[in-house]
């Protein structure tokens, strides 16, 4: 299926893992990559265009590092405009209806953090619920996030594994090969690459 | 000698009217009564400074109502003028016919003349006063409410009307007497038929003229640049229509009028306006001076009963049949009695009309002269009425019409008027028209005019920094000035007449470099731009993208120099008077600007920004990550 990728970072030029991240993802096959601040760094979201662009695509990615447990603010900007009522959502709004929607996102802190009783106090999964419930407003599969946790921490080796796993799991969506009905029942969809 | 006795004529009026009319002024009771006083006080029956010469001047002053209804046709533009088709026609027609019909038959009933004699007198009493009317309603604003529409309509199909009333005098001619007046007008040698063919190839003409020849002509005395030159050709169009107009048996009010609506969509028409508009007043003033000396007091007292009824009598049925007209027309009662109580009176055609039924002996002296006595006095009255009306009557009435309801029949009026429309006021323009704001331009340069015409901008001719030109220009009502002008000079200019002159205008203004933005401050103009700052800003902004920068961060970065340069400019103002101390301290703002936004460009996301940036955080958690301990508890509150 044909994944586009909506990704933002206000300060990309400081970030090291979604700098690795998205080394070469213009060339992946069947996936469209679009940086959003560098398109509008005046947050001057063109609906038409934003709208025409989510047609022609089977899968909607959030890519964006967590900022207070949310994404940047161009997402919010984005969802406010181009989401409207009769189009995305609403009983005659079916333009996203059945395509899947998940987050990418980095977080300092590590996984274990993301914990009842830890020091975030909540799961990753419970932050993302106001995407989890946009995505089934617009009558989207909500798929699980692909997180890569830990980013405080910046080593070689974790950024090249951040980049494959990322690229691994767009590639297999890519190219159809998952199950739909295991996927949603997975926590992260970093659960596609185990046991491959 | 006669040049003495002219400079000694004019000092006379202008003295009366330099005392009277502020007196008047000062006391509410407006000019045009101010000028009938003084003209009463100068006149034959008081002081006895000018004598039976006031018929002359009333003649030549005349001229002034010609002009006035120029500049109300400059005021109009042809679509106004057909929706308010129905009024003129509808209103008008029912208020000349009923009068007509009403006094005719009064005449009839009480006196023993004839019914030619009575229609005559019904017809021209029928007609109103356009410049006493037009002039005071003017004066107090109410022109464009309801009330003084629906009178300026009345007054414009009276003035239409003198033509046909003119045409039927002389066949009311008595009988016995052979009609005989001297025909000296060009036109009457020939039919009926080649006449009225000659008087609608000539109307056509003059729009045709309006249309496509004036503009042309205009621009290029506009190009010698000489303020006076267009100011005999203004006068010099307006004398020549009226020329014309009298050659061919038409009013030349009308056909001035005529022009006026043509011009009202050309260039050149707020400068028109402002260059007529004196003579205009000065005429009128004179004008009515000479009704105030016309007043005829020996006759008055000789007769002062007949006199009286006649006041009271044309008064009251004018009255009585404009109020109910105006009640058929459904006017509210608070702009009937405006309309009621302003139309009241006979007009100045009056004494044209008279004169013309005498040349025909359609009357006698015995019945004209204490018929212009009495149109007169009511004439003088007409100010005294609407006084009344406006302190006794209207106050009467709860709900006071509002302005802004009719206010767009004579024409919308501009918030905005913006000086200078060339390529940057040019673009100012398409902003504002872009957003719904409709502007008034005014430019100097004629091709620049023309040019912009052409592409269906409304764009006037004329100078923003004569006060006169602003004022025709709408500065009056205006909110906003916006001064596009290139030449500092200019612009400080314009600056300065419209602050002297209309205090509550807010000025924007385009600045070409430092000491001119240093000059507008000192005028405590705060709302200044510096024409090139945005789009160097843009092309700097599109050179950092080419060499790899992030949109975004230039976006950030670009602001952040703006405010830092507008701050500066803002502070070097303080050492204005000293170049070098200006050019010291810049160099030094420069310096500090160059450090700063190198410092924020390396600390990009780590000071304001910190919210983006991670290395703080990362700095302290980084260890524990590491280490794969477990984070710093805290309870779970929900």
């Amino acid at each position: 299926m044909k994944i586009l990728v909506l990704f933002g970072h206000p300060a990309y030029e400081r970030s090291n893992y979604n700098k690795a991240m998205l080394q070469g993802i213009e060339q992946l096959e069947n996936v469209t990559f679009r940086d959003l601040y560098e398109i509008y760094p005046e947050m001057d979201i063109d609906r038409y265009a934003e709208q025409e662009i989510l047609v022609a695509h089977d899968c909607i990615i959030f890519h964006h590092p967590m900022y207070w447990y949310s994404a940047p603010a161009i997402f919010k900007e984005w969802q406010d405009l181009v989401l409207t009522h009769g189009w995305a959502y609403g009983s005659k709004g079916n333009a996203l209806k059945g395509k899947c929607f998940f987050n990418v996102l980095t977080t300092g802190a590590p996984r274990i953090a993301f914990n009842i009783g830890e020091y975030q106090n909540h799961t990753v999964r419970e932050f993302l619920l106001p995407y989890n419930q946009m995505a089934c407003l617009c009558k989207m599969l909500a798929f699980p996030p692909f997180v890569v946790h830990g980013t405080h921490l910046v080593e070689e080796e974790r950024l090249q594994q951040a980049h494959e796993d990322y690229h691994a799991v767009l590639k297999l969506l890519a190219a159809d090969k998952y199950d739909s009905e295991k996927v949603m029942k997975m926590d992260y969809l970093n659960e596609l690459l185990e046991g491959k | 000698m006669h040049g003495d006795g002219f400079f000694y004529q004019a000092f006379v009026y202008l003295t009366a009217a330099v005392v009277a009319v502020p007196i008047a002024k000062r006391l509410g009771l407006g000019s045009v009564l101010g000028y009938l006083l003084a003209g009463i006080i100068i006149g034959p029956f008081v002081l006895g400074l000018i004598g039976e010469e006031g018929q002359d001047v009333m003649h030549f002053a005349e001229f002034g109502v010609v002009m006035m209804l120029f500049l109300i046709g400059l005021e109009l533009q042809p679509n106004l003028l057909w929706r308010m088709r129905s009024s003129i026609l509808g209103l008008g027609g029912m208020q000349v016919l009923g009068t007509t019909v009403i006094v005719m038959g009064i005449a009839l009933m009480t006196t023993d003349l004839c019914w030619h004699t009575s229609l005559a007198i019904g017809l021209t009493l029928a007609l109103s006063s356009t410049a006493i009317v037009l002039q005071t309603l003017n004066e107090k604003g109410i022109l464009k409410t309801e009330g003084g529409q629906n009178a300026f309509s009345v007054l414009l199909f009276q003035d239409i009307a003198v033509i046909p009333i003119l045409a039927v005098l002389p066949l009311l001619a008595m009988e016995g007497s052979d009609g005989h007046h001297e025909s000296h007008l060009w036109i009457d040698q020939f039919s009926i038929g080649v006449k009225t063919f000659i008087i609608i190839s000539v109307i056509v003409g003059i729009v045709m003229a309006g249309r496509y020849l004036i503009s042309p002509v205009f621009r290029q005395i506009a190009k010698t640049r000489l303020r006076e030159l267009f100011t005999a050709a203004a006068l010099l169009l307006v004398i020549g229509i009226a020329l014309l107009m009298n050659q061919i048996g038409l009013s030349p009010a009308l056909g001035t009028f005529l022009a006026g609506v043509v011009l009202a969509q050309s260039e050149f028409r707020h400068e028109l306006e402002s260059d007529i508009e004196p003579f205009k007043g000065l005429l009128l003033g004179l004008f009515f001076i000479a009704v105030g000396a016309s007043i005829d007091f020996d006759l008055i007292l000789r007769n002062p009963k007949l006199i009286a009824i006649l006041v009271v009598g044309i008064i009251a049925v004018k009255f009585v049949i404009l109020f109910v007209i105006g009640r058929v027309f459904g006017m509210k009662h608070d702009s009937n009695f405006m309309f009621t109580f302003s139309l009241a009176q006979g007009g100045e055609f009056a004494f044209v009309l008279f004169s013309f039924a005498l040349q025909n002996n359609v009357m006698t002296t015995d019945v004209t002269n204490p018929l212009i006595a009495a149109v007169v006095i009511s004439m003088a009255l007409t100010p005294v009425l609407m006084i009344f009306n406006e302190k006794l009557i209207q106050p009467r009435f709860g709900t006071k019409e509002k302005e802004e309801m009719t206010a767009d029949i004579i024409e919308h009026k501009k918030e905005v008027i913006v000086a200078g429309f060339g390529r940057f006021g040019s673009f100012v323009g398409r902003v504002l028209q872009a957003n719904g704001v409709y502007a008034t331009y005014l430019d100097v340069n004629p091709d620049t005019v023309e040019l912009l015409r052409d592409l269906g901008l409304q764009v006037y001719y004329g100078d923003a920094s004569r006060h006169d030109l602003l004022e025709a220009a709408g500065a009056k009502e205006a909110k906003l000035l916006i001064i596009a002008v290139d030449e500092p000079e200019k612009s400080l200019q314009i600056a300065k007449t419209a602050q002297k002159h209309f205090p509550h205008l807010k000025i924007f203004a385009r600045t070409t470099n430092w000491f001119h933005s240093f000059d507008m401050m000192a005028l405590g103009i705060e709302d200044f731009y510096r024409e090139y700052e945005d789009s160097a800003i843009s092309l700097s902004a599109g050179a950092l993208k080419e060499l790899g920068f992030r949109q975004y961060q230039i976006q950030k970065m670009v602001k952040l120099f703006r405010k830092k340069d507008d701050q500066m400019v803002r502070h070097l103002f303080h050492d204005r008077q000293e170049r070098k101390v200006v050019l010291r301290k810049s160099r030094s703002f420069f310096e500090n600007i160059e450090k700063m936004m190198q410092e924020e460009k390396e600390s990009f996301g780590a000071d304001k920004d910190l919210g983006w940036d991670a290395s703080a955080a990362r700095a302290e958690f980084a260890e524990i990550n590491r280490k794969g301990e477990k984070w710093e508890n805290c309870e779970r509150k929900i």
